[in-house]
């Protein structure tokens, strides 16, 4: 029943904002109705880890270990931008007057993101990381500026055409299904359950169409080139969903499939995912060194993040599974409070170049020391969380023999770590230019900022026991146990 | 009696087949945005054929509301759809502009599904139903010519069209693969097909307002300066 509720909120919020009397309020409808659906995430979270699985519809809405910690991640980062989003859309935007439209369509999205692993039944999940898709594109557009179009243009088209290519890819999974005598394929239980007896061909070349077509969603290179884009000319509340968010759901779809894949005894990939995670860690790497943007910067350091996940996934051993899950959590957190902090400075300075901004301490010490905390954290200093999650995906890849594979990750982090820092070094030092007048940070702002690096600082030090136990339970459940 | 009437179905769903591969190619090989529509609304049809007779030959009334569901969805509410949502003057007399001329496209277009065919021929023979034999291929034949123009093409309803004819390919295959699928499920991807309409055309005209030209190649601006493999 929770379930029904944390799904059905967003949509409840979408539906007020659009009515005429209730447009002017949307803001705070936006938040209440995102602060409740988290609150319902929290309570379902607490039932899981009594009972091991929330139902909301049976075969339809059903919740285990690794959806509720997806869900959970959602609302939080949703909220939490919907929060930002007040200062700063009513600062920054030029669109004040269609701001409405934004709320509604931003909790859309919200809907969207939060049922996508609500959903027991694979084909459904496929409706709705389209629908993700769809709900998305006319905000990144909403400056309805020509890059910002553009931006969209370039978003739909390369994720669009991922869509046909996916479906197929179920398609082919139902087929398979029904032949090991399965009969219809309702729910990823039993999925799981028939996987050692479906053709393991059938299986690989499944899961080859919806690489490719959730992978262009996910921003796994080479199929990362809507990103930058997209985060360059998005409202910042937007970036921190796509990047914290919007890029983790389907990949917690492939992750859900690819443990079908790797429970089939003949179709190991595990080997192949660690080559395209790799490829994907080593373009962001190097893109980072050479980016103008801070925004763009954020993203690529997405892209970064998302070969990390896929790489610790494809170790499959059950560290590289606790691995890819924490680093799940950890980057939808920290990266969201990345993007917290790009809205603060934008809002400071008025501009995306990091080469116009200098001194930002002396500026504004306030976005200054997010920028130094978030930074630090995305990069995989220690002791933030993202710095405990790499390491143990390290020792798990050394554990389960990919000594190469970790020798290499290893390098790309730190030179994407280095990359980070040069850029942030620059904007956070020196003396600022003489004529620049900051502006304040918008309140909203603030909150939005210090609720977002609590878990950042805190998880890094210490995971609480029920954290740490859903995280386990989802791991578990990531590698089909 | 029985057998041979399945023979006939068959044959008919393979020269049904052979028509939407057809109509691929005619969207190809059209430089007029509304040719190009109204083959897409032919495939469509074809497609919704294809449904009925392999959903006659089961018994399955899926089958038989996904045809109806795919002729109100693709031939009739998205045409409309994008009729109102963009102004005309988008629809009538465009040359569309293309990377490679027609005649290459037409010939890398039969490439494709030549390719189509040997991909998924270790596979189908895992099945003994024809159809699957003829539907798989040419469905992935769809996918491929679909993803081929989209990227040939520099303007946006072509592109949006070339989605569409995408999505057309995975469903030709779907019906013969997967004509279990629950009905929400058809009805959903319906769903999502038209808001596809909708979210482009709106878009697409935004575009057209702000920027005064739809085609793709004049919006370049968005790029990293230095590429490193340059």
């Amino acid at each position: 029943m929770a379930l029904m509720i944390a799904v059905s909120l967003p949509l409840l919020a979408a539906l007020l904002c659009w009515i005429r009397p209730f447009r002017a309020v949307a803001w705070g409808i936006t938040v209440a109705c995102l602060t409740l659906s988290f609150a319902a995430a929290v309570f379902i979270a607490s039932r899981i880890l009594a009972n091991g699985i929330a139902i909301g519809i049976p075969r339809w809405f059903e919740a285990d270990g690794l959806s509720i910690l997806v869900i959970l991640l959602v609302s939080f980062v949703c909220t939490l931008a919907a929060i930002f989003a007040g200062g700063y859309m009513h600062h920054g935007s030029q669109q004040t007057a269609r701001l409405w439209w934004f709320y509604c369509n931003y909790n859309l999205l919200a809907f969207a993101l939060i049922v996508v692993p609500a959903f027991a039944s694979p084909n459904l999940v496929w409706v709705g990381v389209e629908l993700i898709t769809l709900f998305a594109i006319l905000l990144v557009g909403f400056e309805n500026t020509p890059t910002a179009l553009e931006a969209a243009w370039k978003y739909a088209i390369l994720t669009l055409m991922g869509a046909p290519i996916s479906l197929l890819g179920f398609f082919v999974l139902y087929w398979a299904y029904h032949m090991s005598g399965g009969g219809t394929l309702e729910t990823w239980q039993g999925l799981y359950a028939s996987a050692s007896t479906m053709s393991p061909n059938l299986l690989k070349f499944s899961f080859l169409l919806v690489f490719v077509g959730f992978g262009a969603k996910v921003g796994l290179a080479p199929m990362h080139t809507w990103l930058p884009d997209a985060h360059s000319q998005a409202p910042t509340p937007i970036c921190a969903v796509l990047s914290g968010i919007k890029t983790t759901v389907p990949l917690y779809a492939i992750l859900r499939l690819l443990s079908v894949i790797l429970a089939s005894p003949e179709a190991r990939i595990g080997n192949w995912m660690v080559v395209i995670g790799l490829f994907s860690v080593g373009i962001a790497a190097f893109l980072l060194l050479q980016v103008r943007d801070y925004k763009r910067m954020f993203a690529y350091s997405t892209v970064e993040h998302m070969g990390i996940i896929l790489t610790a996934a494809g170790f499959a051993t059950s560290g590289g599974e606790w691995g890819a899950v924490a680093q799940l959590m950890n980057h939808s957190i920290t990266k969201s409070l990345c993007f917290y902090t790009a809205g603060a400075v934008l809002v400071v300075l008025g501009t995306r170049q990091i080469r116009e901004v200098r001194g930002l301490f002396r500026l504004s010490p306030f976005a200054g020391g997010a920028l130094l905390l978030c930074s630090l954290a995305i990069a995989g200093a220690p002791p933030f969380p993202i710095f405990l999650s790499e390491f143990s995906i390290l020792s798990a890849g050394l554990r389960s023999g990919h000594n190469a594979a970790v020798i290499v990750l290893a390098i790309l982090i730190v030179l994407a770590f280095i990359a980070i820092f040069l850029q942030v070094n620059r904007m956070l030092f020196g003396n600022p230019e003489p004529q620049s007048t900051p502006a304040s940070v918008p309140g909203s702002v603030r909150t939005a900022i210090l609720i977002a690096a609590a878990p950042v600082v805190v998880l890094g030090v210490y995971i609480p026991g029920p954290v740490h136990s859903l995280m386990t339970l989802a791991a578990q459940q990531l590698g089909g146990h | 009696m029985a057998s041979a009437q399945t023979q006939l179905i068959e044959g008919l769903n393979a020269l049904d087949a052979g028509l939407i591969l057809l109509t691929a190619f005619a969207m190809v090989a059209t430089r007029q945005v509304q040719g190009v529509m109204r083959f897409f609304i032919v495939q469509s049809v074809f497609l919704a054929i294809s449904a009925f007779l392999i959903g006659f030959n089961r018994g399955s009334i899926h089958l038989l509301a996904l045809g109806v569901i795919t002729i109100g969805a693709k031939a009739v509410a998205i045409p409309l759809v994008l009729k109102r949502t963009l102004p005309d003057d988008l629809y009538e007399r465009r040359e569309i502009n293309q990377v490679i001329n027609i005649p290459s496209s037409l010939l890398l277009a039969l490439l494709l599904a030549i390719a189509a065919e040997f991909l998924v021929g270790p596979l189908v023979s895992a099945s003994t139903d024809p159809v699957v034999h003829v539907n798989l291929p040419i469905g992935l034949a769809g996918i491929l010519i679909g993803a081929y123009s989209l990227v040939a093409r520099r303007e946006a309803i072509p592109q949006l069209v070339g989605i569409l004819a995408m999505e057309n390919g995975a469903f030709f295959a779907g019906v013969a693969i997967a004509p279990d699928l629950p009905l929400i499920a058809e009805l959903a991807i319906a769903i999502d097909v038209i808001l596809i309409a909708v979210v482009i055309g709106v878009l697409t005209r935004d575009i057209t307002r702000t920027v005064g030209t739809t085609e793709a190649a004049t919006m370049s601006e968005l790029k990293e300066e230095p590429y490193i493999w340059r």
